[in-house]
C-alpha cells in the first residue's frame, strides 16, 4: 500500500517536473546539435557556444547585463538598507503604510512599471545606460527593503542600546554591531535584486533607448531576425548562471534557518 | 543621605499625551541598593531608561555627583545598563562581549583579559571566554550580560528587571549572587521589578510606585510591616483590606467589632482603611475569637492552608499552618500589634490596582 502510494506521488513530481523542465532540456539540447534543424539531430558539437563567443554583439550585451546587475544592487542595497531602518523605526500606522507603498512596484506589472519609467526618465536624462541603470535600481529597492526587514525585526532593540550603554557613538555602534546583524538579508537581498536585474526584460526594454542592451534585449531583436542556434547556447547559459545563483542563495538562507532555529533553542 | 550620587528632579514624561512621570523626584545613595517596584506600566522602566540617556525627559533634571547628565548621550555617562533580556551580541562571543565598553575605552590587551577573568569568576562563569553566546542559557546570558556591563567599573548599574525571563528556581539563585556581587564590587545598584518577593528579598531601600508616582519608600520591612495605602498593601504581599471606623486612638471597629490597635492620630470616627495580612490571622473555636463566621474554602499551598472564612459579607483570608473543615463555624483573632490602619485612599494611584 504504502509502496504505491510512494510510485504514484514519484510519478506525480515527475509529471510536473517534466511540464517545468522538458522545454528548458530541449532548448540545452539543441544548443549541442551540429544541425540548424530544429527537430533532427546531427550529432554533438561546442559550435554553437564558439560562435557565441565570437559574436561581439552579444558578449557586449553580456558585459552591460552583468555590469547593470551588479551595480543596480549595489545601489539598491545602499538605498534599501537605510531605508528599512527608517520604515522599522517608524509608528505602527506609517510602518504599514509604507511596507504597502514598498510591496506595490512588486506587484505592479512590469509593461506599466516600464512605460511610466520611461515616461519619467525621459525628461531628465537621454535614454541609454544610464536610464535603464536608475529603472532597475528603482524596481531593485523594494526587494532588498523586503529581505532586509525580518532581520531588523528580529532584532532585539537591547543589543542597539547595549553598545551604546557601553560606550560606543551611534555611528560605531552602526558599523560593529547593527550592521552584521542585518548582513544575512542585505546578502540576500542583494542577491535577489541581483537575478530580477539580470532577469528583466519588460522593462529594459521600454527604458534603454537605442544602441544599449542586454542580453534579454538583444536576444528577443535577434529573434526577429530568425532564431540562430547561438542563441540556444547563449540562454541555456543564463538559465544554468541564474541557477546557480538561486541554488547558492537558498543553500545560504537555508543555513540562516538553521542558525535562528538554533538561536530559538536557546530562548 | 548624606553621600548622593544620582538625583532625579522634577521629572514629567509623557508619551502620546499619556503621562507615565509627574512631578518625579529621586535620590539614591553612593553604594546603595534602591529597587523601584511596582506594577507594569508604572513608570519604573522609564525611570531607569532616562537615567542611562535612553529617553529624554519632557520636563526636569537629572543630577550624577551634582552635575547635569539629562541630555548626555548614553555612552558619555557613568552607568552602565544589565537589560531585561538578550542583548548580548550574537555576533561576539563572550569574551569579545565583556571587551567591548573596555575596547572602546582603548585599554590595554592586558587589562582586558584581566578584567574578563576578573568578572567571569565573580559570575560564576570560569573559562567560558570562547563560547559562543548563543550556546548559552538564559541565566548565562544574563550573567554575561552583568559581567559586561561591571568590568567598566560604572558607579551605578541599573538593572532592567533582569531576571525576568528566568524560571523560578534560577530567578532565587540569581537573585543570592547579585546581592553577593553587589557587596563585592561596592558599587550602586538601581533594580526595577515587578516582583516583591525579589524586592523584599534584594534591597536596602524599596521605592513602591504605581501611575507614575511614588507610593512609598523605605526598607523591606517597614514596606511589608507599615503600608501606607491600600495600594502598597495589596501589592506587596497579600493582604486583608477592609473598610474600618476609627472609634478614637488605639480603637477601631470591623465589622461592628472593637479592636485594640496600637495605631494614633486618625481623630474619632473617622472612617479608615484597616489591613491584616493573612498570616496575622489565628483561628480559635467559635465563641473565643473576636470575629465568627463560616469556613468557605481550604487550599493546600504548600508551606500553609490557605483558608477563606466568610463574615458577614467579607471573606476573610488566612494562612495557617493547620487546616479547617470547611463549613465549620470558627471565631478569628488578631493582637493589636498586627493591625494596620491606613487612611482612606485620595487619589486613584493609591488604590488597590485592578487588572485592566
Amino acid at each position: 500500500m504504502k509502496r504505491l502510494k510512494d510510485i504514484l506521488s514519484g510519478i506525480y513530481i515527475g509529471f510536473i517536473a517534466l511540464i517545468l523542465y522538458a522545454p528548458i532540456l530541449v532548448l540545452i539540447v539543441l544548443s549541442f546539435n551540429d544541425s540548424r534543424s530544429r527537430v533532427t539531430w546531427g550529432g554533438f558539437t561546442l559550435n554553437w557556444y564558439v560562435t557565441l563567443f565570437s559574436n561581439k554583439q552579444i558578449l557586449e550585451a553580456l558585459v552591460t547585463t552583468v555590469i547593470l546587475a551588479l551595480a543596480s544592487s549595489a545601489v539598491a542595497v545602499l538605498v534599501g538598507v537605510p531605508g528599512a531602518l527608517g520604515i522599522h523605526a517608524m509608528s505602527k500606522k506609517k510602518y504599514k503604510a509604507f511596507m504597502t507603498l514598498t510591496n506595490i512596484p512588486m506587484l505592479n506589472a512590469d509593461i506599466v512599471t516600464g512605460i511610466a519609467l520611461m515616461l519619467w526618465l525621459v525628461h531628465f536624462i537621454p535614454l541609454g545606460f544610464g536610464s535603464v541603470l536608475l529603472a532597475h535600481i528603482t524596481f531593485n529597492i523594494p526587494y532588498v527593503i523586503l529581505s532586509v526587514m525580518p532581520r531588523i525585526q528580529q532584532m532585539n532593540v537591547s543589543v542597539y542600546e547595549a553598545t551604546r550603554d557601553l560606550g560606543a557613538g551611534p555611528v560605531y555602534s552602526f558599523f560593529k554591531v547593527l550592521l552584521p546583524e542585518i548582513m544575512p538579508g542585505i546578502i540576500s537581498g542583494f542577491f535577489m535584486a541581483f537575478t530580477m536585474s539580470m532577469d528583466d526584460f519588460v522593462i529594459t526594454y521600454f527604458t534603454k533607448g537605442a544602441g544599449v542592451n542586454t542580453l534579454s534585449t538583444l536576444i528577443y531583436g535577434q529573434i526577429r531576425k530568425g532564431i540562430k542556434p547561438e542563441m540556444y547556447a547563449l540562454s541555456t547559459l543564463i538559465f544554468i548562471f541564474v541557477s546557480l545563483i538561486l541554488t547558492a542563495f537558498n543553500v545560504f538562507s537555508e543555513k540562516r534557518k538553521a542558525k535562528t532555529l538554533k538561536e530559538y533553542e536557546n530562548y | 543621605m548624606s553621600d548622593v550620587i544620582l538625583q532625579m528632579e522634577n521629572i514629567d514624561k509623557s508619551y502620546d499625551g499619556k503621562a507615565i512621570l509627574k512631578d518625579f523626584n529621586l535620590e539614591i545613595g553612593r553604594n546603595e541598593f534602591v529597587t523601584l517596584l511596582g506594577p507594569s506600566g508604572c513608570g519604573k522602566s522609564t525611570i531607569l531608561r532616562i537615567i542611562g540617556g535612553f529617553v529624554n525627559p519632557d520636563n526636569g533634571r537629572v543630577l550624577f555627583e551634582g552635575e547635569d547628565i539629562t541630555h548626555l548621550p548614553p555612552e558619555k555617562r557613568n552607568v552602565n545598563t544589565v537589560f531585561q533580556k538578550y542583548s548580548l551580541f550574537p555576533h561576539m562571543n563572550v569574551a569579545e562581549n565583556i571587551a567591548f565598553g573596555l575596547k572602546l575605552k582603548k585599554k590595554s590587551s592586558a587589562y582586558i583579559k584581566d578584567k574578563i577573568k576578573y568578572a567571569l569568576k565573580l559570575v560564576n562563569l570560569e573559562g567560558y571566554e570562547g563560547r559562543d553566546t548563543l550556546s548559552l542559557s538564559g541565566g548565562q546570558q544574563q550573567r554575561i550580560a552583568i559581567a559586561r556591563a561591571i568590568v567598566n567599573e560604572p558607579q551605578v548599574l541599573l538593572l532592567d528587571e533582569p531576571l525576568g525571563a528566568l524560571d523560578l528556581k534560577l530567578r532565587h539563585e540569581m537573585q543570592r549572587e547579585l546581592i553577593k556581587i553587589k557587596k563585592e564590587v561596592g558599587i550602586t545598584f538601581l533594580y526595577v521589578t515587578h516582583d516583591q518577593e525579589e524586592a523584599l528579598m534584594m534591597s536596602d531601600r524599596i521605592i513602591v510606585m504605581n501611575k507614575g508616582i511614588i507610593q512609598q519608600a523605605g526598607d523591606s520591612k517597614s514596606i511589608y510591616d507599615e503600608p501606607q495605602n491600600a495600594f502598597v498593601a495589596d501589592f506587596i504581599g497579600e493582604s486583608n483590606i477592609i473598610d474600618g471606623i476609627m472609634v478614637k486612638d488605639l480603637l477601631v471597629r470591623i465589622q461592628g467589632v472593637d479592636f485594640a490597635c496600637v495605631d494614633t492620630g486618625f481623630g474619632e470616627n473617622n472612617p479608615v482603611d484597616v489591613i491584616i495580612r493573612p498570616e496575622d490571622l489565628e483561628i480559635v473555636e467559635a465563641d473565643k475569637g473576636y470575629l465568627k463566621g463560616q469556613v468557605i474554602s481550604v487550599i493546600f499551598k504548600g508551606a500553609y492552608y490557605e483558608i477563606k472564612v466568610k463574615v458577614d459579607d467579607y471573606e476573610w483570608m488566612i494562612q495557617s499552618v493547620n487546616p479547617a473543615p470547611v463549613g465549620d463555624m470558627v471565631g478569628l483573632t488578631i493582637i493589636p500589634d498586627n493591625i494596620q490602619i491606613m487612611h482612606k485612599p485620595v487619589r486613584a494611584d493609591e488604590e488597590v490596582a485592578h487588572d485592566e
